[in-house]
């Protein structure tokens, strides 16, 4: 299973750019056509490769945000202000370029539908994102796998996915999904099907709630 | 050569220190591990070196740290594509330890508390190449990067250099480790990229 899926030679190969979707001013969303895909599990990553013209180099890991499927590769890529591959990916790179990277990498940190434990997502900003392909694997396969996902970042304006994070667990009671903000004082959102509710307020008074 | 990412022109003024292929420089310490830190009371921490013929040579923490130690002054890569330079440390030699210890074995399997394990050749234990070490940047190695001790073997990837180390097995044939069953390199030269599998 997860061992099948890491033990074959991870080969260098040539991804193109379908699409980009900005999640946030801050991170943006590849769609990726590579083909010849062998597939992956929800978790797994890649490693992305640069090559500038005087062939000086660059590599990074980025978490495969879409679900097994498709024939599409998603990666969501938060820009760092001092990257030096981030800035790239989300402000230069274009629908039509190409993209070098290897995977899928990684046999530890992964989940497959035919799990049935319940499942705990704890996540930390940018950390969202293969637990995000967990989440939409889930959905894929129809799976009645009990899941909850507690995500934490700075503010509402830096959360991944809020929108689609606020469909999904709305429509499934086995999916349970907390927003938890550090530095902006709003209601915290339990996402629970049929409305929200405040799991608790934080911050002072004055501040205005923000949805 | 790979083909040209359009527009790409990697970070203005370059460092220019030698780094393994596909490694970038960090000025802070990452701490990745595979589950909880485990939390060793030095009562009980015992360092274990088991001989292919099952003889047990053990050091509690007092006569560990009343061995010969020293500075060691190296740099270190992880798989996950950070480096450090010049990192200091202070540790027992493999050799210090291994003195004494009868062995033909060629190969070694390191455990750690929590049940972490990674393997390598008995050789590059040896020879000034290998320290289990309890301090880095001058203070007492912190459980997230390991403590109270760990395995430090900088010429291969860091996920050789086993976090909070209670025993190496010696072996006559090579038993692959928790990420080495996963789909990492059997051996992790960053020199050669050796990352994964096949590699």
């Amino acid at each position: 299973m997860a061992r099948a899926a890491v033990l074959g030679r991870l080969t260098w190969r040539f991804g193109r750019v379908l699409a980009v979707r900005d999640e946030t001013p801050t991170a943006r969303t590849l769609v990726l056509d590579v083909p010849d895909w062998p597939g992956h599990l929800a978790g797994q990553h890649v490693d992305v490769r640069l090559t500038a013209e005087d062939g000086y180099q660059a590599q990074r890991s980025y978490s495969i945000a879409s679900a097994p499927g498709g024939g599409r590769l998603e990666l969501t890529v938060q820009r760092l202000d001092d990257g030096e591959v981030s800035p790239y990916l989300t402000q230069v790179l274009r629908p039509g370029d190409p993209l070098e990277l290897r995977g899928p990498i990684g046999g530890w940190f992964v989940w497959h539908p035919g799990e049935a434990s319940p499942v705990l997502l704890a996540a930390g900003g940018s950390g969202v994102v293969p637990l995000m392909a967990m989440v939409r694997t889930r959905l894929t396969s129809s799976s009645p796998t009990p899941m909850r996902l507690i995500y934490s970042t700075r503010g509402p304006d830096m959360a991944l996915y809020s929108d689609e994070l606020r469909s999904v667990a709305g429509r499934d009671p086995e999916l349970r999904v907390d927003l938890v903000y550090t530095r902006q004082a709003v209601r915290a959102d339990r996402l629970c099907r049929g409305r929200r509710r405040p799991a608790r307020r934080s911050g002072p008074r004055s501040t205005a709630d923000q949805d | 050569m790979a083909a040209v990412s359009p527009g790409f022109r990697g970070r203005r003024g370059r460092p220019s220190p030698a780094l393994p292929p596909g490694q970038y420089l960090v000025e802070d310490f990452p701490v990745l591990s595979a589950g909880p830190t485990p939390r060793i009371d030095l009562v009980d921490w015992e360092l274990t070196i088991t001989t292919e013929t099952g003889e047990r040579h053990r050091w509690d923490w007092a006569v560990f740290r009343a061995l010969p130690s020293e500075p060691v002054t190296v740099d270190i890569h992880c798989v996950t594509k950070w480096s450090k330079l010049g990192t200091t440390w202070e540790g027992v030699s493999l050799d210090t330890l291994l003195d004494g210890v009868e062995t033909s074995a060629s190969f070694a399997l390191a455990e750690s508390y929590g049940g972490y394990t990674t393997n390598l050749p008995l050789e590059d234990l040896l020879d000034g190449k290998a320290w289990i070490a309890f301090r880095y940047g001058g203070e007492e190695l912190a459980p997230e990067h390991g403590g109270p001790a760990r395995l430090l073997v900088p010429h291969l990837y860091l996920w050789k250099s086993a976090k909070w180390v209670r025993g190496i097995r010696l072996l006559d044939s090579d038993e692959p480790g928790f990420w080495e069953s996963l789909g990492y390199h059997n051996y992790g030269d960053p020199w050669r990229e050796q990352r994964y599998w096949g590699d």
